[in-house]
This record gives structure tokens, C-alpha cells and sequence, in this order.
């Protein structure tokens, strides 16, 4: 088991390294001169000089990645070029907040879905099958923007049953803070909702044929306790890694719903950042955004392994 | 090689084409996406011929509902929205589908190559795919495109790439199991090349999941382009891309009152990316039986 978390942390580390190369590749693209884009046109050519310097970008590429990350990995995620102040004092706010986001449809979206996929694999083949599976592929391929137009329109303002902000009104309590994210978060569960029900699906069906379940069944235990306990243990396991896929797309989809909503979130936070060209917010916070997926990914694939006997002794042998 | 077709009798191959398209035919979701998929096509192709008003034509009945006149109503500035609605399919359709056709190609080359050789280059490639893979699509989809600038070419370009890992890890998982089998061993000892080996005998066999996989990354184009273009990062004003329409019109939305200007591109997408789903799980079911 520490051999497995080991070299599954090392794989996650190798990633990030890469995904921090790329980040900040993409970032030396951004075209123009930094001093200048933040001065503007009319500073004179030495006070340009003085800012560039001061920042380090005329450092050579090299150097300025070694500083990122030096700095980076001390907490220290650098000055945005836009606000003038340190980039995590805005990060922070923002990641709760879609912290937060997420984890209301997060939520929502893994027993709607396990629910959805179980209650398919159970009446395969038949209507409620068809509807579900037909239901969860359509929600899935619609982009979360769109779906969301439909829920403000059918929720928000036709029936009145949600409030169509994000943002609850300062100092409201948990539950008012939960329904202002209801809204926004169906949205992502709506894309979710498809994946998920559809892995559910299949491991059900896969643990319904295998011999064990059959098994079970002729040894005379009742069918509640055969499915919950032998095929629902069995079924799980693909649909925890699916969930754990699903986590970058989540992040993603935050960036669309958040300015939907115009939500102060992280997504919210690139967007802007991408926008004004404010790279040193982008490229921390693209960064945040990686590291946040691993460690997510990272902890769903110590979960399954609890879970997953086969995977645990594999590993350490 | 292939089987020499007698005279007035169709080959083997052929009378397997057939039953796979007679298959199709047959598969109600798959009819049901083609037909929609084909309305929209003729939407794009005839664009704004068959638009009842110029779909870029303002008007200074800004807002107006839906009625006899303006079937949808009229956006911000006074343009007919069932016009732009016909009229807007163009741009998704041509984007997402040059960047499918970007990513099958470009995918299916590195697909073909880490398979059939394996070793450090598929290792290389493989670590690469997964960091690439492990930021969220839209986050970097939009670092690329402020840094190179937007240009349709551009959104073609980076969308194109960032499904080509996508499709290069379906075809190397279908190659590793082709290459298993016996014809692939017999081509080598025959003496052929590696690229006639990967071209001509892998590849004719490995079509089905890259056609599945096609359908499949088409609708996820357009789920992305979408997106990107919502985000201000895809197809420019003063097109009337159906997501132009939903970013140009949604502020308007909690007032409650101009529901018609989103509404209608809304649907418009979520028809088309549904028919295409629709689409793919017919030519899925039939080609993996």
C-alpha cells in the first residue's frame, strides 16, 4: 500500500512539473511587452525598462521559470500585474468560492447519477432504461451554458422557485448560501450526470452477469441483500475513478458557469486574467487549478484502492 | 491481397458495408440525429438565402416579441432572431468540423506510431498526453487563444490539438490489440515496411472505433467551441453564431422580459449537439456489436 501511494505520488509530481512547463510556455506567449502593456503607450522608454526589471521579465526565460517556481512552492504566487497586489490574496477568495460551487454539484451529481445508472442496469433493456440512458447522453452533450439559459428561464423566472444569482446577499447563512448555488450547480450536474449514470450502468450489468452474483442468488439470499451486497460493492469501484475524471471537467466548466453567473469564483479569476493579460495571475492560477485536479485525482485513486482489495496487494507484491 | 471480386458477384467487403448501412437505417436514434443534423447542414450551407430577413440586418424595432412579423422577435438591435437562428448554424458547424477532421488525422497518426512501436516514444508521449490531459480543456483552449490572438484558423488549430491526445489514446488502445493478431506478424515477415504495415493492414481494420470516435469528438467540438465562443474567445460579432447570440443577450435575462433573444440559440445548440450524440450512439451500437 505506501509503495502504491508512493509512486502514485511521484506520477502526480512528474505531472505537475510538466503541466507548470506548459503552463508558463503559454504564458511567455502572451504577445508585447509586459512593462509596456501595463504602463501603456505614452510611459517613457526608461521607466518601461524599470518596470520590466523590477518584475524580472528581462531575465532570461530560463531564470524567470526557475524564480516562479521557487517562489511558487514557498507560497509566494507572485504580484498581479492588474491589481497591483499579491495574486493568492485574490485567489483565495476565489477558490473558496468555487470551492464551494463545486461542491454543492458535486453534491448533487454522485448519488442522482449512481441512483440514475443502478436503476438502468436493474431494468435493462427496458423503458426506464432507455429513458434514462437517452436522458443522461442528451444532458451530457449539451454545453453547461446553454443548459443553464434553460434552468434560469424554467426555474428562475417562469416557475420562481430559485433565485437566477450566484451570489448571496453578504452574511447569509449556510442554507441561503446553498440555494443561491443550487441554480449554477444543476447546470454542471445536468453535463455530470450523463458520465457518471453511464459507468454506474455498466459496472451494475458487469456485476449482475458475473458467476458470483449468480452464485448468490442460488444459495437462497433474498434479492435486496445479493444486490446491495455483492453487486452495488462490485459495481462502485469504476464509477469512483469516472467520478475522479470528471473532477477536470468540473474545474472547466466553472470558467463558463461562473461568468454565466457572474460568480467570483477561480474560473471567473482566469477569465479576467486572460482578458486583461495579467499573466502572472494566469499562470498561478492555471497552476492552482492543476494542482487542485491532482490532489483530487490523487485521493480518488487512494479510495478506490481502500476499496479495491485487488489493486491494494497488486501493488505491494 | 484483397479477395479478387468475381465478376457480377459483390466482394465480401462490400456486402459487409451494406448490412452495417442496412444496420443504420434501421437504428431509430440514429435516424432521428441524422435527420436533425441534416436540417442544420442545409441551415449552414444555404445560410442566408433561406433566411426570411438579412440576419446582420438592424432595424429600429429593437426587442420587439415574437409575432407575425419577427416569428422569434428581434435582439439588442432590432435584428430578426429567427433569421440569425437559421443563418448561425454556419459557423459552429464549419469550426467544430474542421477541428474534428484536425484531430482524426493528427490523432490517429500518433495513435498508429506509440502502438505499433511502443517503448520510450509511446512512454514520452504518453506522460505528455496525461499533463496535457490533466488541465481542464477549456482552461488552456483559452491560454492558447490569448496568447496566439483569436482568428478562426487559430480556434481550428487549438481545438484541433487539444482533441488530437483524446483520439491518439482510442486508436493506440484499438492498435495494441491489433497488432496481437497473426496478420500483422505475417506482413512483417513478408518483409513489408513498418508505415505500409501501420497504413494499409492495421488501419483499414481499426476504422470502426475511428468513425465512433469521429461522432463522438464532433459533438465535443461543439460542446468547446461553444463554449470558447460564449467566453468571448471563439467566433467574433457580428456573426450570428448561436452562442454570440446567448453571450450578446444573456445580461438581459434576470429582467425576465427579452426571453426570445436566448431562447431560441439555445435550443439551436442543444438540438444540434444532441442529434449528434444521437448519432454516434446508433453508429456505436452497430459497429461495436
Amino acid at each position: 500500500m505506501a509503495r502504491f501511494l508512493l509512486r502514485r505520488s511521484a506520477l502526480a509530481l512528474v505531472t505537475l512539473v510538466l503541466v507548470s512547463i506548459l503552463v508558463f510556455a503559454a504564458a511567455q506567449l502572451l504577445p508585447g511587452n509586459v512593462g509596456r502593456s501595463v504602463l501603456g503607450g505614452f510611459a517613457s522608454q526608461q521607466s518601461v525598462d524599470q518596470l520590466n526589471h523590477q518584475l524580472g521579465v528581462d531575465r532570461p526565460i530560463y531564470v524567470q521559470y526557475g524564480s516562479w517556481i521557487e517562489k511558487f512552492v514557498q507560497g509566494n504566487l507572485g504580484t498581479s500585474l492588474e491589481y497591483r497586489v499579491p495574486v493568492w490574496s485574490l485567489l483565495r477568495t476565489s477558490l473558496l468560492n468555487s470551492l464551494k460551487l463545486a461542491a454543492v454539484a458535486f453534491v448533487l451529481v454522485v448519488p442522482l447519477s449512481i441512483l440514475g445508472g443502478v436503476l438502468a442496469a436493474l431494468r435493462r433493456g427496458r423503458l426506464t432504461d432507455r429513458v434514462i440512458t437517452l436522458t443522461g447522453l442528451s444532458l451530457t452533450a449539451v454545453p453547461e451554458f446553454v443548459s443553464a439559459i434553460f434552468l434560469i428561464l424554467v426555474l428562475g423566472l417562469w416557475l420562481k422557485v430559485l433565485p437566477v444569482t450566484a451570489t448571496a446577499p453578504p452574511g447569509s447563512g449556510f442554507f441561503t448560501q446553498v440555494k443561491y448555488l443550487l441554480l449554477p450547480s444543476l447546470a454542471l450536474v445536468m453535463v455530470l450526470f450523463g458520465y457518471i449514470a453511464r459507468m454506474a450502468r455498466a459496472g451494475t450489468i458487469e456485476a449482475l452477469d458475473a458467476d458470483y452474483t449468480r452464485t448468490a442468488y442460488l444459495k437462497g439470499i433474498g434479492t435486496k441483500a445479493v444486490i446491495f451486497r455483492h453487486v452495488l460493492r462490485n459495481s462502485l469501484l469504476p464509477t469512483i475513478a469516472v467520478i475522479a475524471t470528471q473532477m477536470g471537467y468540473l474545474i472547466g466548466g466553472l470558467l463558463v458557469i461562473e461568468k454565466l453567473f457572474n460568480y467570483n469564483g477561480i474560473g471567473q479569476r482566469i477569465y479576467t486574467a486572460a482578458q486583461n493579460k495579467d499573466f502572472t495571475m494566469l499562470q498561478s492560477g492555471v497552476l492552482v487549478i492543476a494542482i487542485v485536479y491532482l490532489v483530487a485525482t490523487l485521493l480518488a485513486d487512494i479510495l478506490y484502492s481502500l476499496l479495491n482489495p485487488r489493486i491494494r496487494f497488486a501493488a505491494s507484491e | 491481397m484483397n479477395a479478387i471480386a468475381v465478376e457480377g458477384h459483390p466482394s465480401e467487403a462490400r456486402i459487409a458495408r451494406r448490412e452495417t448501412l442496412g444496420q443504420l437505417v434501421r437504428s431509430k436514434t440514429f435516424i432521428a440525429g441524422a435527420l436533425i443534423i441534416a436540417f442544420w447542414a442545409i441551415c449552414a450551407i444555404a445560410g442566408s438565402a433561406i433566411a426570411p430577413q438579412d440576419p446582420l440586418a438592424q432595424s429600429s424595432s429593437v426587442l420587439a416579441g415574437p409575432g407575425a412579423h419577427h416569428l422569434f422577435g428581434t435582439d439588442q438591435l432590432g435584428r430578426d432572431v429567427f433569421s440569425r437562428v437559421l443563418a448561425g448554424s454556419r459557423s459552429i458547424l464549419t469550426v467544430a468540423l474542421a477541428a474534428t477532421v484536425f484531430a482524426i488525422v493528427c490523432g490517429t497518426s500518433v495513435g498508429l506510431l506509440t502502438g505499433y512501436f511502443r517503448g520510450a516514444v509511446d512512454d514520452v508521449v504518453s506522460r505528455l498526453v496525461d499533463a496535457v490531459l490533466s488541465l481542464p480543456l477549456i482552461v488552456v483552449a483559452v491560454v492558447i487563444v490569448v496568447a496566439l490572438g483569436h482568428s478562426t484558423p487559430t480556434l481550428v488549430i487549438v481545438v484541433g490539438i487539444l482533441f488530437t491526445p483524446l483520439v491518439s489514446r482510442t486508436v493506440r488502445a484499438a492498435v495494441l490489440a491489433e497488432r496481437e493478431l497473426d496478420y500483422v506478424p505475417a506482413a512483417r515477415l513478408r518483409g513489408e515496411h513498418s508505415p505500409y504495415i501501420m497504413f494499409s493492414e492495421i488501419l483499414p481494420n481499426i476504422t470502426g472505433p475511428i468513425i465512433v470516435e469521429g461522432t463522438v469528438r464532433l459533438g465535443y467540438a461543439i460542446f468547446t467551441v461553444a463554449g470558447l465562443t460564449f467566453l468571448g474567445f471563439g467566433v467574433q460579432p457580428p456573426s450570428p453564431d448561436w452562442a454570440l447570440q446567448i453571450a450578446d443577450n444573456y445580461t438581459l435575462l434576470p429582467a425576465g422580459t427579452y426571453w426570445w433573444t436566448v431562447l431560441f440559440p439555445a435550443l439551436a445548440i442543444a438540438s444540434l449537439v444532441i442529434a449528434i450524440n444521437l448519432m454516434a450512439d446508433g453508429i456505436s451500437q452497430v459497429l461495436e456489436r
